[in-house]
């Protein structure tokens, strides 16, 4: 499903990923984890094109993600085939970003409508079907200032469902939460996990990776240094850095 | 204690007891009935600002100089209504030549493209930087620099259409151009900061979704720049209005030129001001209900201080 191999990002001269391999099967769970600043969110921006890479290859779905070979080498994609290799592939931002103009439904309704041309009344059909899936139905038209975070996140993910990917990216969907509207999140993913759908999360939850990851990779200052079941890493870590972390986390 | 006494601040009177009894003594006071100063002082206020108006008014209707006989003529004479049109129509055309033309200005300017940016810059700085009034006159007498206009293969090659300068600009093509320019130069500044206004994980998340950058600006970013792109717009529809009155120096008509015209053979040039006042008060009422409508549609999903309002639990509403 993600195969990303020597992966390299430079943000000027610093040198954010240095040659990251990163898979993940086809229903997998992978669980993202490593201390602030050693690039997990910028590996997940990676994986859509949100970011650039500089070196190495990163193919989804069986495409090549941003990228062509043309001949002997890789060409970049123009900004409209980059568009389309995105459809299949959600993502879900710590900052929910929900579309602050429109309202929980016409969040949901506003990417298939656009980019697949979907009809209005098939859009919002499908929307409340998802928002009724993450138990919004009730808030459909509530704006995002009408909601709180965890429902906003539950909002996001539905948006991510309306364009029925089979890969969906988490970077930290419950750091910015109240602790009590956590739970809330969590067990729509773990719905998620349960239906056989392919996810990347980056998270701190370490109680929660254990219990839906069917992998664990633990990054550090560029580079993923140990990569496992959830029971090796979080459980039997083997690398100094891993337990050091794991230590000052748990 | 002395409760009954109103708006007792500390130290004002005797010091209050808190020694015991606290509990029975908020009791006491959740009792009391709730005075708002500010709901007296409104209708005061109120009362205050209707007598300076009815003071005013008696002044201007005793007044035997202010010519109301004369108004009430000229009010809906033929050529002040001509100009009136004439003005209207300015204000309109120079205004949507200058939004359009600023849309583009602005999305060249945060273009990440080096060239296309610093063409913007330049534009807005010419435009932003020279007197309308010599704009205006510029484009009038264009046909003293340039006789004959063409579009064709420039450095001397072959002209596809090409005429005289003074048959293509006309007064009121002078007009629209030297208004319509010059205001795309200050609309580019507005909507540059309303496109600057929004977040940029709106962008990232619509981008994420497969949104292409066109698509992304059309329905996500405009959406929510216009919220703040709309009110300087308004300032700047109404200034349009009254700033048209420079085409006078290029020989058209508009509602005050049409007034001085008048009023430079009666010599009533007080009673023409006030007509002329009034259509223009009259037209400002007009933009700025219809700014006041557009602003309400934009707003939507806003949280303001009077709609916004805790999230409701889920169970509330289910149940
Ligand atoms: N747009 C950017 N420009 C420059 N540097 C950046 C940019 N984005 C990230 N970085 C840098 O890249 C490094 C990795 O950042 P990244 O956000 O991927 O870390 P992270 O592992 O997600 O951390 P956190 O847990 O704090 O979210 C950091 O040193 C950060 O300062
Ligand atoms: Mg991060």
């Amino acid at each position: 499903m993600v195969d990303a191999r020597g992966v390299r990002k430079y943000f000027g001269s610093h040198e954010v990923l240095r040659g990251v391999d990163f898979a993940v099967a086809d229903g997998g769970v992978a669980c993202l984890i490593g201390p602030s600043g050693s690039g997990k969110s910028t590996l997940l921006r990676c994986i859509n094109h949100l970011e650039p890479i500089d070196a190495g290859a990163i193919v989804v779905n069986g495409a090549l993600i941003g990228h062509a070979v043309r001949g002997s080498h890789i060409v970049e994609l123009p900004e409209r085939q980059i568009a389309r290799n995105r459809i299949g592939l959600g993502m879900v931002f710590q900052r929910f970003n929900l579309f602050a103009h429109l309202t929980a439904a016409d969040n949901v309704m506003c990417a298939p409508m656009t980019v697949r041309g979907m009809s209005r009344a098939d859009a919002r059909r499908q929307a409340l079907e998802l928002l009724d899936r993450v138990g919004l139905a009730a808030r459909a038209d509530h704006y995002p200032a009408q909601l709180s975070g965890g429902q906003q996140q539950r909002v996001a993910i539905a948006r991510a469902l309306a364009m029925d990917p089979n890969l969906i990216l988490f970077d930290e969907p419950t750091s910015a939460l109240d602790p009590e509207l956590v739970g809330e999140v969590l067990a729509v993913m773990r719905d998620l996990a349960r239906s056989g759908m392919t996810m990347v999360i980056v998270t701190h939850e370490i109680a929660f990776a254990r219990e839906i990851a069917t992998s664990v990779s633990f990054m550090d200052d560029g580079l993923i240094v140990e990569q496992g079941s959830a029971a090796d890493v979080l459980d039997n870590p083997c690398n100094p850095r891993t337990r050091a972390f794991l230590k000052a986390v748990l | 204690m002395s409760m009954s006494r109103e708006h007792e601040r500390p130290g004002s009177g005797p010091a209050p007891d808190t020694r015991h009894g606290s509990d029975l003594e908020a009791a006491k006071i959740a009792a009391l009935p709730v005075r708002h100063p500010r709901r007296v002082r409104g209708p005061v206020g109120a009362a205050i600002v209707l007598l300076g108006v009815a003071v005013v008014v008696d002044v201007l209707v005793e007044n035997k100089n202010v010519g109301w006989g004369e108004i009430g003529h000229y009010l809906f004479d033929g050529a002040i209504l001509d100009g009136l049109v004439l003005t209207s129509w300015l204000t309109a055309v120079a205004m949507a030549v200058g939004i359009v033309l600023g849309i583009v200005l602005a999305l060249m300017r945060l273009s990440s493209n080096p060239f296309l940016s610093w063409a913007a810059r330049g534009y807005i700085w010419f435009f932003r930087g020279t007197p309308v009034l010599v704009q205006l006159v510029f484009w009038y007498n264009l046909a003293a620099l340039f006789p004959r206009l063409s579009v064709g293969v420039p450095f001397g090659g072959p002209a596809f259409v090409s005429g005289s300068a003074t048959a293509i600009i006309t007064p009121y093509a002078a007009a629209l151009l030297g208004l319509g320019l010059n205001e795309a130069a200050y609309m580019a500044e507005i909507v540059r900061g309303g496109l600057k206004s929004v977040d940029e994980g709106q962008v990232e998340a619509a981008r994420a979704l497969a949104m292409t950058f066109p698509q992304v600006t059309r329905k996500i970013v405009l959406p929510q720049a216009m919220r703040v792109i709309v009110p300087p717009t308004g300032n700047q529809v109404i200034g349009m209005l009254k700033l048209t009155s420079l085409v006078s120096v290029i020989a058209l008509s508009d509602l005050l030129y049409s007034a001085q015209t008048i009023y430079g053979h009666n010599f009533e040039t007080i009673p023409l001001l006030i007509v002329v006042s009034i259509w223009y008060l009259a037209l400002t009422t007009v933009l700025s209900f219809g700014q006041m409508f557009i602003e309400r549609r934009f707003s939507r999903g806003a949280p303001t201080r009077a709609k916004r309002r805790a999230p409701i639990p889920d169970e509330a509403v289910i149940a």
